[in-house]
């Protein structure tokens, strides 16, 4: 059988469509932890950078890559692990910066700490811990609203 | 003093040894505090410390293990070294002591290891430097909190300020081993992979200085210093994290889930 490789467009198409685990509100592509894609003969090359060198979700991740890319028929995959230049928040794109608020997590600012509460708006914000449910994010808390919530710590 | 020949690959391998023992044993110290924390969001920044702690041995063993080119993996040589294999600092393996004391360890390693990371991003060996540049992003928020909760603890009650001046003593015969270097730093150094110890130490000094000014302690006025952890002699306090940390290993050789 031949069939025209799919697109490395269309991959990309794939992996955006492929679920943060420990944040399902965001794809992968939103996270800017998929690096490249491209095609080498008939192999797929997916270059993958880890957000925190310790994130016990990696290899979650790396598995949920060649499930999808095999549930659309992609047959040899190459996972490659790229540290240099290393992963940033500035990475986040756009469209995962509005669905993480809408989750409730307030996304990365430059300014070290979170716009606004995720639930009302109000800045009268209060930083409960350096440190949040996964390496990636942090606890606030809303003075207004009263309501703790994650904030998406900026690296 | 002249300091014995080294091969290169041979000082390559025991530095990544030295870097990967220390994330991997403190590491595991601090994981201890797991579920243990005076509160809960002391006790999850713990354990995220940890994490980042294990995920830096990763990097760093594992490169040691493709340096020496035995087939060793980051698992191996973490589970299935003895304790004279470790070339981990003696301050990795003091037992945590109170929150004070883990704190105040995990300060004066984070002075230290964010002045190294930030040589080793610059590293004339690429591996090294780009695992550097990784690790430097996660120890540097690590310094912010271990220096910002140090100063507070220290300058909050009488008692706090106490134990924290206790901690620092306690563990100041341990800081001298960050800068003491030897035959396999000095061949490092001359081919710009690793910055020579000694270099470090008046930035570090800089640092700690500004704990001591902010967080009212006095810095123990003494030069002595414990060594050995870099060479493979240890204090008796290894042998029982190994103990804990490869038991499984160990029973179960090659056991996996």
């Amino acid at each position: 059988m031949t069939t025209t490789l799919p697109s490395v467009e269309q991959v990309w198409d794939w992996l955006d469509a492929v679920p943060d685990p420990e944040i399902p509100a965001i794809s992968l592509v939103d996270l800017g932890i998929i690096r490249d894609v491209a095609w080498q003969g008939d192999a797929l090359t997916v270059t993958v950078t880890p957000t925190y060198s310790g994130c016990p979700a990696t290899s979650i991740i790396n598995l949920d890559i060649q499930t999808a890319l095999r549930d659309h028929g992609v047959e040899k995959i190459k996972l490659k692990r790229r540290l240099s230049p290393p992963w940033t928040t500035d990475w986040l794109s756009q469209k995962g910066r509005v669905a993480l608020e809408k989750y409730g997590i307030a996304p990365p600012q430059p300014a070290g700490g979170p716009q606004r509460c995720p639930h009302c708006n109000s800045t009268a914000l209060s930083r409960v811990s350096q440190f949040g449910s996964t390496p990636c994010k942090a606890q606030w808390r809303c003075d207004d609203c009263l309501e703790p919530f994650d904030y998406f710590k900026c690296i | 003093m002249t300091a014995p020949k080294i091969k290169p690959d041979e000082a390559l391998f025991q530095f990544l040894l030295r870097l990967g023992d220390n994330t991997l044993i403190l590491g595991h110290r601090v994981s201890e505090w797991c579920g243990h924390g005076p509160v809960l969001e002391e006790d999850i920044a713990l354990a995220n410390t940890a994490l980042d702690l294990i995920g830096q041995t990763q990097l760093w063993l594992g490169l040691a293990g493709e340096v020496e080119g035995k087939g060793r993996t980051a698992d191996s040589l973490a589970y299935l070294r003895d304790t004279h294999e470790f070339r981990n600092l003696l301050m990795a393996e003091r037992p945590n002591g109170d929150f004070g004391q883990t704190l105040m360890r995990q300060f004066l390693y984070d002075a230290w290891s964010s002045l190294m990371l930030t040589r080793l991003s610059q590293s004339s060996n690429p591996r090294i430097a780009e695992i550097a540049a990784k690790a430097l992003k996660e120890v540097t928020y690590h310094l912010e909190r271990s220096a910002d909760l140090c100063i507070r603890l220290a300058d909050g009650t009488e008692e706090s300020h106490t134990r924290m001046q206790a901690a620092l003593d306690d563990l100041w015969p341990y800081t001298g081993e960050m800068f003491i270097g030897d035959a396999a730093d000095e061949t490092l150094a001359a081919d710009g992979i690793a910055p020579n110890p000694a270099d470090l130490h008046d930035d570090w000094r800089a640092i700690v200085n500004r704990l001591a000014t902010e967080g009212t302690l006095s810095i123990p006025d003494t030069p002595f210093a414990h060594q050995g952890g870099k060479s493979g002699r240890h204090t008796e306090h290894l042998g029982f994290i190994l103990a804990q940390m490869q038991w499984l290993q160990r029973t179960n050789p090659g056991a996996i889930w």
